[in-house]
């Protein structure tokens, strides 16, 4: 039932089909800063019963394993790799809290298969953790009280991140742009303003991620 | 609504015994009411807090729930002999089931059915329940479940229930009981004394609740003890529902919820899902997790009615109103449930004539359930644009001649005097720091835009009250435990009485650790909800410090030869008023280190007989149309807030601002559509179709005026709500504004560009 799935290296850089599935959905922080993506070829299609043998790179470590063709990297990461501070909330692109980072850029992990994802540097909000310290968003997020329940926040800190790996100094015109491809039902969003703007502002001033 | 029924729990609620009566208000404070970041920041932002969605147990099935797709119908058969040879399925289970063929009771015991019923009586209505190796291969084998339905006749619109040849939701017709009235004076007399008199209809549209995380529960047994992780605003009503429903002892059956992400009332009542997760628990003796796709949060988890409300309203030439009327109709669905709005409209202006009713109708929907502050957003939209259409009409500014009309006491028979009313300041202090006057009197056109200002007032019906035990330890080292059984549903609960703790003890926050929401390890408390966890549960907390205190100052009395009375405790240090010498730092007093930590016990105390107490708000903002393409754009938002003491004030303006974004939505984009002529179902249940305000949607800026006045004589810390307030008046606000800006009310919301549109071109047609 398994076999190896067949080598299909993606380009180092720029343009990818998982970057046009990543966009149509997700992107609002990569269209907000500009960057644009095209499409590639419609792979072939996978027997669905069928399992596949591929490599996910996630927060720097590589992790091996056997997928169905239609597990999203979203499923992957919560139920196959216990990695949950990405939430699941809609699992149809229109929420935003499983934002994840693929190649820096946002990407809604509902909408992107796990396949497409392999040859990708996968970041997930664990991922911008430096041992057990908070990174910079992470860090303006607590202090500009950028959230309530907290479900959405981690999409929320990725996107930002996202957003200022981008475009380190964005207006504020960018930053609503940016970030509103992803919902908070409780309303932080005044909140998310003010610590996205700060952290962008350190970043500007040379602090790390 | 009303007070009397709002907010419920399941069952009883225990009462909790008095305090020691100890140390009145605070006079100064260190800790509360300054800005301080959530104590469990860390835990939210890094990933690393665990929400019941993200419980994986060893051997954990995952369940999944089949739905049935009309709006009314019989289940005639289900077939599910294909379903249960699915790959990975463990378990199947309906109404035949023995088991699952339970009764289900809402709200206080009512009985509402059976756990799977044979009728249906909205979209989304429980047909079956699958627990299978994968959540996959759950809704996979959902699919396969073949069910006959012989389908029926529905309404879905609040205004058609009523008509004759409206098909019946239950037996016995479509009205929820006998419409219910509220009266006093004469309402004949008031209007004829009238010199100006307004009527107008207005309707609000059904706005759902749609918190980011969906509903769901992890269920697992052990022998014939439950546990149950649970996305709840309040862990101890589905404890008692839970061992009602197994006839388990209230100790076997333990609750948790440590993290939720979002409720906004629709996770105060137990889920059918969590007992449906248990169900298949025990019957494969592995755990279950069942947590629901987002479709089916939308048709089936609750919801703020939709109202069509009529309100008249008559005054003097000097502005005193002289009568209100107002009539609300609204649908809480096809099970007993309010849609009632009148309790605003009744009291939060002095009048002496006044009458309100409220019908509430079945219709084929799932049940309504107390979203944010049930009933009084929709009653501000439409009494506080009435308001502003009576000042229009005498001529006078709309914030002034509010401040004439605002109620001073509560307006029953008995005429119950107020604990704290600072409306008048939040009206007046709020103008000033909107700067009202200057921008009322600014230009409004810019060309193909309009702008306008608009302002509400509101109060909030429920207070809180008893019960909440409380307790805390301190340990030798000078750090502190805080044991509370509250959900902290997002609202900053863990943080506020991490803080109260400081004040009291002197323990600095980072040495505070909060356990709360699980029933084995903490104390009862109610449901989060209706804005009443501060004012419930923070005075217990107080209490419960208070009591480490005074043993802690028992202990060093004892052991510096003086009394407790000399002592005073401060940055962890215990002093002697008359001899300053005296002193001991806590490491040093020696019954503490032989024990190795105190622990103090704290209760809220009852409420202040014969007397109400309320908070209080007022919003302003100014919005700008977009006359070409009907799009409203919210400039800025102020709300001016008197919910008594203010403990956190980072979070307190956030949780204004989350209110007003709610409000927004109401007024501006959310509506739930349902195909009221040919199938009753939900059209948009979904977040692209259903418009939850985004960050582009809210204002451009936002403003919190607290008016930050402890009402000492409700509570031991002061305070009252927030959370609901933030968001009553919201609508009304955006409504009055572009009111201002088009110099004609739009009464139906969500003002969308369609409705903008229409009223521009009839503007058009009379010009």
């Amino acid at each position: 039932m398994t076999k190896k799935k067949p080598v299909d290296k993606q380009p180092e850089s720029g343009v990818t089909r998982r970057g046009f599935l990543g966009s149509v959905g997700a992107g609002a922080a990569a269209v907000a800063t500009g960057v644009t993506s095209r499409a590639e070829a419609v792979p072939e299609i996978t027997d669905p019963e069928e399992m596949v043998q591929i490599a996910l790179k996630i927060n720097g470590r590589l992790h091996r394993l056997l997928v169905e063709p239609r597990w999203t990297l979203l499923f992957v990461l919560r139920e196959r790799l216990g990695i949950t501070g990405t939430k699941a909330a809609c699992e149809r692109g229109e929420c935003g809290s499983c934002t994840v980072l693929i190649d820096d850029r946002p990407r809604y992990a509902c909408l992107t298969l796990a396949l497409e994802a392999e040859g990708s540097e996968i970041t997930t909000i664990e991922g911008l953790l430096d041992g057990e310290e908070l990174g910079q968003v992470q860090q303006s997020f607590v202090e500009h009280d950028a959230f309530q329940c907290g479900y959405c926040t981690p999409g929320q800190i990725v996107a930002a991140e996202g957003l200022l790996r981008a475009n380190p100094a964005p207006t504020q015109d960018e930053i609503l742009h940016g970030m509103s491809g992803n919902l908070c039902r409780c309303g932080a969003y005044q909140h998310i303003v003010n610590a996205v703007t700060h952290a962008g502002e350190n970043r500007k001033d040379g602090g790390g991620s | 609504m009303s007070d009397e029924h709002a907010y419920h729990i399941d069952g009883a609620v225990p009462e909790t015994p008095e305090n020691d009566p100890d140390s009145g208000a605070w006079r100064e404070t260190n800790v509360i009411g300054t800005r301080q970041p959530r104590i469990d920041g860390y835990e939210r932002v890094s990933g690393t807090a665990v929400y019941p969605q993200d419980v994986s147990l060893p051997e954990m099935l995952h369940g999944a729930i089949l739905r049935c797709p009309h709006a009314h119908a019989r289940v005639l058969s289900i077939d599910t002999t294909e379903a249960e040879k699915m790959p990975g399925v463990q378990v199947v289970i309906t109404g035949k089931t023995p088991g699952a063929d339970m009764p289900w009771y809402e709200g206080r015991g009512q009985f509402h059915g059976h756990l799977f019923d044979e009728i249906c009586r909205y979209e989304g209505e429980e047909i079956a329940a699958i627990a299978a190796e994968t959540p996959l291969q759950a809704v996979d084998a959902i699919l396969a479940i073949k069910v006959e339905y012989e389908v029926f006749p529905f309404v879905v619109d609040d205004d058609k229930a009523l008509l004759p040849d409206a098909p019946a939701v239950r037996k016995g017709g479509n009205m929820v009981g006998e419409p219910r009235v509220r009266e006093r004076g004469d309402i004949a007399a008031g209007f004829a004394e009238a010199d100006v008199i307004v009527e107008s209809t207005y309707r609000t549209s059904c706005q759902i609740q749609a918190p980011l995380e969906p509903h769901g529960s992890v269920a697992r047994w052990d022998g014939n003890r439950l546990t149950v992780w649970d996305s709840t605003q309040g862990v101890f009503g589905v404890q008692q529902t839970l061992a009602k429903a197994f006839g388990l002892p209230m100790s076997n059956v333990r609750v948790i919820g440590h993290y939720m992400g979002g409720g906004f009332g629709s996770k105060l009542e137990t889920g059918k899902y969590t007992v449906m997760a248990a169900i298949m628990s025990r019957m494969t003796a592995r755990p279950v997790k069942l947590f629901l796709p987002r479709e089916d949060c939308f048709t089936s988890t609750g919801y703020r009615p939709a109202n069509t409300m009529t309100v008249k309203i008559g005054a003097r030439s000097d502005g005193r109103l002289t009568a209100i009327e107002y009539h609300s109709l609204g649908s809480g669905g096809a099970y007993p449930a309010g849609a009632g709005t009148s309790f605003l409209a009744a009291y939060l202006y002095t009048c002496t004539n006044v009458r309100t009713e409220d019908t509430t109708v079945h219709t084929n929907t799932c049940k309504e359930r107390p979203m944010r502050a049930p009933g009084f957003p929709q009653c501000a939209w439409a009494l506080e644009q009435a308001m502003d259409e009576l000042a229009a009409k005498l001529g006078r500014d709309p914030v002034e001649f509010r401040l004439q009309n605002i109620l001073t006491e509560f307006q029953t028979d008995s005429r119950r005097s107020i604990t704290s009313n600072q409306l008048a300041a939040c009206l007046t202090e709020g103008a000033t720091a909107f700067g009202w006057t200057e921008a009322k009197k600014a230009k409004k056109e810019h060309g193909h835009l309009r702008r306008g200002v608009g302002a509400a007032a509101c109060f909030w019906g429920y207070p809180g009250g008893p019960p909440s035990t409380v307790i805390v330890k301190l340990f030798a080292d000078g750090s502190a435990n805080l044991n509370m059984g509250a959900s902290d549903i997002g609202t900053g609960t863990k943080t506020w009485a991490a803080m109260i703790v400081a004040e009291e003890l002197g323990v600095p926050l980072d040495k505070i650790r909060v356990e709360h929401a699980d029933t084995a390890t903490t104390q009862y408390a109610t449901a989060s909800g209706g804005s009443k966890t501060v004012p419930s549960d923070s005075p217990a907390v107080r209490a419960a410090a208070i009591d480490v205190k005074k043993q802690l100052l028992g202990f060093a009395a004892e052991q510096l030869e003086t009394t407790a009375a000399d002592l005073v405790l401060e940055d962890l240090t215990i002093t002697s008023r008359s001899d300053p010498e005296k002193k001991l730092a806590l490491a040093e007093v020696e019954r503490l280190d032989r024990r190795g930590l105190l622990m103090g016990t704290g209760y809220r105390d009852p409420n202040p007989e014969s007397k109400r107490t309320y908070p209080f708000a007022a919003q302003f903002c100014e919005v700008e149309v977009n006359t070409r393409t009907g799009e409203i754009r919210i400039l800025r938002f102020l709300g001016a807030h008197d919910s008594g003491r203010v403990l956190n004030r980072l979070t307190y303006d956030n949780q204004v601002f989350g209110g007003i974004a709610m409000g927004i939505g109401l007024g501006v984009t959310e509506e739930r559509i349902l195909d009221g002529n040919q199938t009753g179902k939900m059209v948009n249940a979904n977040f692209h179709d259903y418009k939850v305000p985004t960050i582009l949607d809210v204002a451009d800026d936002h403003f919190c005026h607290p008016i930050n006045i402890p009402d000492n004589e409700f509570n031991n810390t002061g305070t009252k709500g927030l959370g609901e307030p933030a968001t009553i008046p919201t609508a009304a606000a955006i409504g009055n504004a572009v009111a201002d800006a088009l110099g004609v009310h739009a009464p139906v919301a969500p003002l969308t560009p369609e409705k903008i549109l229409a009223v521009l071109g009839a503007q058009e047609k009379e010009a």
